[in-house]
């Protein structure tokens, strides 16, 4: 409760700062669409306000504090205007219409969840093999733990190209991209948790003359699951982030990442703003939807927390 | 026909020569710990050369290792300027600020219980985010040049920093700080000789985490427009002429560059951390 109280306030104060910072970021082009409106402004042209800093701006100009929370095309949009305009474009308009949020939404969601899939079905078949072959091993589990360090993601641009070129487009270029980004992550993380289990554990196994399968169905498995969810995560958003980064090379017409790129390209700051915002709550949602089955799995195996 | 048995072999050749690297006697070495990925990397590479040759595959589509290597012999100029302008100024600006920034902040945050409470679920939240989105809306912010690509990693890098170091902070218990009490030490001596060496575990694990934030972040902003130099540029452009052996290239700096970001940062950790159980080993 106490901190319910206190994530509140933190919220709260960023909102706040938020709608400050909005002031100066904004006077500018406000106070150049007041002077078109023939309002009296000082100083009065824009070469001597280009001039002047934004705050000495907003001090001889108090009146057009509260324009700078409603223009139409602003340099930082108020909260307020993005949550209007992601209401306007998931509730309000039907999902099949391009310009509805969700549509691009489910665009980019089906290319991350087939790419998380393929990634972390990859990833845990690599880790099983990794932990019972010496070979591989000490072979691959170097190079997987580096690709860790490096930005992969750069990758993006040239795999969506030559899949094209091959003749392959729509969803499975994304998907590849989200599922090697999803698929290190669930090596490593696999590895670590399928050797989790102590020599005692194994040994007691072994005197119940148990073999490698069984080894690996009732004790291997089951206590690496706390460590396959802590990198599932991890894997979702960075499959999210690849899907999303997958849409800006082909200038796609489709997804969250084509929305960001269309706003950036036509100064359309609320609509980059909301789908960001589209971005994060669909991360937050996979996020805690593999927490909550993360907390059923975990219970249902008998973990106390 | 030919060169793709010859890949045949080489692939069971280096597969055998590992087996029996790692089941020898000397596998616990150091050595031959080394050598084993090596080997398997190696391998890779001449397989996916004689592949590449002997399937006739169109460089359009993957080239081959020794055209990869010419270009980045015959581009290293190119190279070492995309590496200036997106690594050392991007990049390391924006991690420089953004783990300073969140340093400062998570000290400010500790003094407060109610701060942390309020500030580590938010910032717990935030890190989770896909945050390389925020790039079109700070490319519009500060231009085209490495400042808006040191914003974008000034955001990456700032709550992975905050939180661990949040976190850290509060690594010390009670008995440790109930002694500094006893020695009548203030906040700042007991800050610098027990709480801070006590968090530097966590500190450099929030370092090591956005050494690949910040490439990432420094990358993809440029892919929102940049001036024509830099590696998210040289990716997009040699990309859009189909000139992958251009991006392959930039993706080995990016490699070398990560890795060795990444290991200077190790090393700097395990300087400080000498005394820590994990780096005793």
């Amino acid at each position: 409760m106490k901190s319910l109280v206190a994530v509140l306030t933190v919220l709260t104060a960023i909102v706040a700062l938020w709608y400050a910072a909005c002031v100066p970021m904004n006077i500018k082009g406000v106070l150049d669409a007041a002077e078109r409106a023939g309002s009296e402004v000082t100083p009065a042209t824009p070469k001597m306000r280009r001039d002047m800093s934004a705050f000495g701006l907003v001090a001889n100009n108090t009146f057009a504090i509260g324009e700078t929370w409603a223009q139409e095309r602003p340099r930082l949009p108020a909260p307020h205007q993005v949550a209007v305009e992601l209401w306007a474009s998931t509730v309000e308009k039907k999902i099949t219409s391009k310009r509805s949020l969700i549509y691009h939404a489910q665009v980019t969601l089906s290319a991350t969840l087939l790419g998380f899939a393929i990634g972390t079905g990859l990833g845990i078949l690599l880790a099983v093999g990794i932990v019972h072959s010496r070979v591989m091993d000490m072979s691959v589990m170097p190079w997987a733990i580096v690709s860790q360090t490096i930005p992969i993601i750069a990758l993006a641009p040239m795999i969506i190209v030559v899949l094209y070129s091959i003749g392959v487009q729509g969803i499975i270029p994304k998907a590849v991209i989200s599922a090697y980004l999803s698929f290190f992550p669930v090596v490593v993380g696999m590895v670590k948790g399928l050797r989790s289990p102590e020599s005692m554990q194994l040994d007691l196994l072994k005197t119940y003359s148990a073999n490698t399968s069984q080894g690996f169905w009732k004790l291997r498995l089951p206590s690496s699951l706390p460590y396959l969810f802590a990198s599932l995560k991890i894997g979702i958003a960075a499959s999210l982030v690849g899907a999303i980064v997958g849409e800006l090379p082909t200038g796609a017409v489709a997804g969250l990442g084509a929305r960001l790129l269309a706003g950036s390209y036509y100064g359309q700051t609320v609509q980059i703003w909301s789908a960001l915002f589209a971005a994060a709550i669909l991360a937050a949602a996979l996020v805690s939807l593999l927490g909550v089955m993360e907390k059923l799995v975990l219970k249902r195996m008998g973990v106390r927390v | 026909m030919g060169l793709v048995m010859l890949a045949g072999l080489v692939w069971c050749l280096g597969w055998w020569l590992n087996s029996r690297l790692a089941n020898s006697p000397a596998s616990k070495t150091r050595a031959v710990q080394l050598l084993v990925p090596a080997i398997f990397g190696i391998t890779v590479l001449v397989v996916w050369e004689l592949l590449v040759r002997g399937l006739d595959v169109s460089l359009v589509i993957l080239p081959a290792p020794s055209v990869i290597a010419a270009r980045f012999a015959v581009s290293v100029p190119i190279l070492w300027q995309d590496f200036a302008q997106t690594i050392l100024k991007g990049a390391l600006g924006g991690y420089v600020i953004g783990c300073g920034a969140a340093f400062v902040t998570a000290i400010l945050v500790d003094r407060s219980d109610f701060l942390r409470r309020g500030l580590l679920p938010v910032g717990n939240f935030v890190a989770a985010l896909p945050i390389v989105g925020t790039a079109p809306i700070l490319v519009m912010w500060f231009g085209f040049d490495w400042h808006s690509k040191a914003a974008v990693v000034v955001v990456m890098v700032f709550f992975p920093m905050l939180v661990n170091t949040v976190a850290g902070l509060r690594e010390t218990d009670q008995m440790q700080r109930d002694l500094m009490q006893t020695y009548a030490a203030g906040y700042w001596q007991s800050f610098f000789k027990l709480r801070l060496p006590a968090a530097l575990p966590f500190v450099f694990n929030g370092l090591k985490i956005s050494t690949t934030l910040a490439l990432i972040g420094a990358i993809v902003a440029e892919f929102f427009g940049s001036p024509t130099v830099g590696m998210g540029f040289r990716i997009s452009t040699s990309v859009g002429q189909l000139a992958l052996d251009m991006v392959w290239a930039e993706i080995v700096v990016a490699a070398l560059a990560g890795s060795a970001f990444y290991g200077l940062v190790a090393l700097i950790e395990k300087s400080f951390t000498f005394w820590h159980p994990s780096q005793r080993g």
